[in-house]
């Protein structure tokens, strides 16, 4: 039944895709090189990629951090970072013409005229000290020598069709009055100011929360179709590009090592690689396994890549002749192009085994019951204050920011919470409250049974053994002056765990190969280890204390999508061998899913629903749990094309100034006069399901 | 804005209080007094009654807390009373060498800056050629040589090439504009090169960091003309930074040229305050202290409002 919709859906784009192709493509990239002079050494970040975009067509280029994808867009726009950057081969054709032969003022014209690019960074994309009318109305007077008035009318136009309302207001304002995903609107805005035929979209949405990203994506998808303006989508989410793309190129290490349509690329994939980036990340349609395929391994060094197939070092299924000479990219199917030697036994399915049904797993409540609560929270507040601008000379007005309030929870020994919410809502302010690094403004918090709420630095220090925390940003949480067996050493001395020297040694070995690290990295600083390394690092260094309760702060969200598996996994291990009870802090639904064995969800500084893992996200009662369920993308097409058009609209209130009654109603689908006017009390509704919701 | 200016102003009051406590104490706790100096400093005898009767007059025998009292009360009043040694008013004595430093001072800005903007900005944009290079030298000389060498670089010069050298006295600029330009555009130019290198090199710095920002790709990605990626875009940013360095610099210009005062033979406020520290004047030292302290400040409530006015985050919080 819903394949039977599935199809009916995809063969419209399929068949315009296909009678776009017998015409000439707008953007061919041919044999594309580019490579950056480094001090150490020359770079190939780009290594040979070839491919088309036709008029009105959403193609994606999906890869991994340092896989080139970045710079190959940079490349076409002529915009990369001079002069260590240069394309030293290739071909651009952009209706015909080589945009690579152009004179530097020739390509200027086609900037922001013929070709615009949307960036990543909404927060930094844009000039602090312009104010958002200078900037849209820039290009329109660069490009199409428009007046002032004309600019204003077409400025107003142009955020209007990117659905900003108040516009004239936000002409004036400068970009740090704006949100982030107000922030890139205006940024799709100041894109198709020109009328451009083509958008370069980089990262749009990868600093955005899941219900912007998924207006955004929304948005970009529609004014394509409308305004028949064909677009590059360049990211690493796999379910982003499921919904929105008609055709997807897949690269690896500088190379595109697959292309083909949506359908091609997540239903019948031919690289190894891609199918195992697909396996490698948790998913909200399948049943959870017990365990994320992942793959092992780094991508390799692109001053001195690999002779042969540069995903074989990684590569399970890989053959002698895979390692002695580089496969290219060949069409096995129309349109369906794998450069893996043994694609043939991938069609024909001998090669990669199907993914075994996924088992039942020991479910939360059986862990409950063994024992009491190892952390209860219950009625935690925490409130900053904040200076209100524009007060008085001598009184300062005062705002108070409610970045936790009244929230409870508990934690079992050898359980996981999963704790979810978009930026803003306070879940790390929980995090860092129950660390004891803010001060709980009310409420209390019991660890093993010990009120910890009024504890002072000094009498805590006893009980931080059994309680530690990994960041989640591996680079800056590490100090870069230590090695890394001075980090990991430094708590054993400090508790006096270590008698000397060569115990410590052997202790901080010891934990490096129990985070699948070698002995040797003691020697390494972080810098000289990658990020998926780093983060293992930050986890040898939480458990050198043999705690029983670990903070886990967005553990693997700076990570790349197969780094992230391993990560998982191991804190999986972990737990399973240690007995470790986590509070897993994401904002990434099916990460959580993935690991937790309870999920709590939070929305402007309360909760809005806890339950089992299962019961949540099979069965979600609070109207945010389903809207966020229903924004996160899925890594299938057919999945994604049957979806409604996500319904959940406008952005977070200001947490100075948060809604009356239930904080989620100026967002909700189903609120009413109740809900705007009282505060919702958390109900239970099942024997391990409460929710924080009138109408649930 | 007027509220933020106001609230300013307010706050410097504490500051300016314990500048006044500070430098009367000091002062107090180093021996010897004007008096002395001014009677036994050429190793004459004079005998303990004159001293003491002199010591009377000027109201320095009183108990250590009267005199302060008189002298927070003369603050309060806006008066800083008279010069113990040339028994004018201070402001008068303050006010004839404060019209000389304050138009080297101005005269050196405008030199630093008009030449530090395109020096910096062509180091950065043209980083790692030889065009850097020739700034970098240029910057770390003027860094490195004192200014009162180079200002008699700059007199053997005129000498050498003109055989002509800037008159002793001084002339105001609304007496005799030329006269007075042709006098002090050499001082200007002496501290003016120490402070166009440290303003250079900032802008080269914090343009260099400038041009790696997001928006800056932005901007090129609409199609915007180099130049005006340049200007528009990344200079206003850029120049954020370099107007503290230009406000901290200028401050310092006021009462910190003693010697290239003393080369040019300019009768200005540094001059003025190593003679009347080595003449133990209080009076006038408390008053140029007070006078800095205000000058300081001013400065840098100018420098904070330009900010505000170049950056839209400040002005809307």
């Amino acid at each position: 039944m819903l394949d039977q919709q599935a199809t009916a859906r995809t063969a419209a784009p399929r068949d315009a895709a296909a009678a776009a192709s017998t015409a000439t493509p707008l953007l061919a990239v041919e044999d594309l090189h580019v490579q950056f002079d480094t001090s150490r050494g020359v770079v190939h970040a780009v290594d040979g990629i070839s491919y088309t975009v036709n008029r009105g067509e959403v193609v994606a280029i999906v890869g991994e951090s340092g896989c080139g994808k970045s710079v190959s867009s940079l490349a076409i726009m002529g915009l990369l970072a001079k002069p260590a950057g240069k394309v030293t081969k290739g071909r651009v054709l952009f209706e015909g013409r080589d945009l690579l032969k152009l004179s530097a003022d020739d390509m200027r014209a086609i900037r922001g005229r013929e070709i615009a690019m949307i960036f990543q960074e909404p927060m930094t994309s844009l000039n602090p000290v312009l104010s958002v009318g200078e900037q849209i109305k820039e290009p329109l007077f660069i490009h199409l020598k428009m007046t002032e008035q004309e600019a204003q009318a077409r400025a107003l136009e142009l955020l209007q069709l990117v659905g900003i309302t108040d516009g004239a207001r936000r002409l004036e304002q400068f970009p740090h009055q704006l949100s982030g995903g107000m922030r890139q609107r205006v940024m799709i805005a100041i894109g198709l100011a020109c009328n451009p035929k083509l958008i370069i979209a980089d990262e749009p949405t990868t600093a955005l929360d899941v219900t912007i990203q998924a207006q955004i994506l929304e948005l970009m998808k529609d004014l394509s179709r409308r305004l028949n303006i064909a677009l590059i989508i360049i990211t690493h989410n796999l379910g982003v590009v499921a919904r929105y793309a008609d055709r997807v190129n897949v690269m690896y290490a500088a190379h595109v090592i697959e292309n083909g349509t949506a359908d091609d690329i997540f239903l019948r994939p031919l690289h190894p690689y891609t199918i195992g980036l697909m396996r490698s990340v948790p998913r909200l349609d399948l049943p959870r396994g017990i365990k994320l395929e992942t793959i092992e391994g780094l991508p390799p060094d692109l001053r001195s890549p690999p002779l042969g197939c540069r995903f074989a070092p990684r590569c399970p299924y890989r053959l002698d002749a895979c390692i002695q000479a580089d496969t290219m990219l060949r069409d096995i199917a129309p349109g369906h192009g794998t450069a893996c030697i043994r694609a043939d036994e991938i069609v024909a399915g001998t090669l990669v085994q199907a993914l075994p049904p996924a088992k039942p797993v020991a479910t939360a409540a059986a862990k409950e019951a063994a024992a009491e609560p190892i952390l209860k929270v219950e009625g935690m507040r925490k409130y900053f204050t904040v200076p209100l601008s524009g007060s008085g000379v001598f009184s300062s007005k005062i705002a108070t920011v409610k970045a936790v309030d009244d929230v409870s929870f508990t934690i079992a020994p050898g359980e996981t919470l999963g704790l979810v919410g978009e930026s803003g809502c306070g879940k790390t302010t929980v995090g860092r409250t129950v660390l004891k690094l803010e001060e709980p403004t009310d409420g209390t918090i019991t660890y093993t049974g010990v009120d910890i709420t009024h504890r002072n630095a000094k009498q805590m220090r006893e009980l931080r053994r059994g309680i530690q925390v990994i960041f989640q940003d591996p680079y800056s949480s590490l100090n870069p002056r230590m090695t890394v067996g001075q980090i990991i050493g430094e708590p054993l001395r400090v508790y006096k765990l270590v008698k000397d020297k060569k115990e410590e040694e052997e202790r901080v070995a010891g934990l490096l190969r129990q985070v699948g690290l070698f002995d040797y990295m003691a020697e390494r600083y972080p810098h000289q280890l990658s990020g998926g390394q780093r983060q293992r690092v930050g986890i040898a260094r939480a458990l050198a204390l043999e705690p029983r309760f670990i903070v886990c702060d967005e553990p693997v969200s700076a990570l790349d999508v197969s780094i992230q598996g391993q990560i998982i996994n191991l804190l999986e291990d972990l737990q399973e061998r240690l007995n470790l009870s986590y509070l897993f802090i994401a904002h990434d639904l099916a990460v959580v899913r993935h690991i937790s064995d309870r999920v709590a969800v939070m929305y402007l500084g309360r909760i809005a629903e806890v339950a089992d893992r299962d019961d949540l996200y099979a069965d979600p009662k609070h109207p945010y749990t389903k809207a966020l369920l229903d924004a996160a993308p899925i890594p299938d097409p057919r999945v994604e094309r049957a979806r409604a058009p996500r319904a959940l609209k406008g952005e977070i209130p200001s947490p100075l100034n948060p809604p009356s009654g239930c904080v989620f109603h100026t967002r909700c689908p189903i609120a009413d006069e109740h809900c705007r006017r009282e505060i919702p009390q958390v109900r239970q509704i099942g024997p391990r399901h409460i929710v924080a919701c009138h109408k649930a | 804005m007027l509220r933020y200016t106001l609230q300013r102003l307010l706050m410097t009051i504490p500051t300016l209080i314990g500048v006044a406590v500070l430098v009367f104490f000091m002062l107090r706790v180093v021996p010897g007094d004007v008096v002395e100096v001014k009677l036994r400093g050429d190793g004459g005898t004079v005998s303990q009654e004159v001293i003491d009767s002199e010591r009377k007059r000027l109201g320095l025998d009183k108990p250590l807390i009267y005199q302060f009292g008189d002298y927070m009360y003369g603050l309060a009043t806006l008066n800083l009373g008279t010069s113990m040694w040339t028994e004018r008013p201070v402001t008068e004595e303050i006010s004839l060498r404060l019209e000389l430093s304050l138009q080297v001072a101005i005269m050196a800005t405008i030199f630093a800056v008009l030449l530090a903007i395109p020096l910096g900005t062509t180091a950065a944009l043209m980083r790692g050629t030889w065009v850097d290079y020739v700034v970098r030298i240029v910057t770390i000389g003027g860094l490195s040589i004192p200014s009162f060498w180079f200002g008699m670089l700059i007199m053997m010069g005129l000498l050498y090439y003109w055989n002509w050298l800037p008159p002793i006295t001084f002339t105001p600029i609304y007496v005799d504009p030329i006269a007075n330009l042709t006098q002090l555009i050499w001082p200007a130019m002496a501290v003016g090169y120490r402070y166009c290198a440290v303003v250079a090199r900032m802008i080269r710095s914090s343009l260099l960091e400038v041009l790696n920002e997001d928006y800056i790709r932005t901007a090129r990605a609409k199609g915007v003309f180099e130049k005006i990626v340049i200007s528009r875009h990344a200079l206003r940013n850029a120049l954020l930074p370099a107007i503290t360095v230009i406000g901290i610099e200028f401050a310092f210009l006021i009462g910190g040229l003693v010697v290239t005062e003393q080369v040019f033979n300019l009768n200005g406020i540094g001059k003025l305050f190593v003679q009347s520290v080595s003449r133990s004047d209080f009076t006038l030292i408390q008053g140029m202290v007070m006078m800095l302290a205000v000058f300081y400040i001013f400065v840098n409530l100018v420098v904070d409002l330009l900010y505000a006015v170049f950056d839209p985050r400040i002005r809307y919080g």
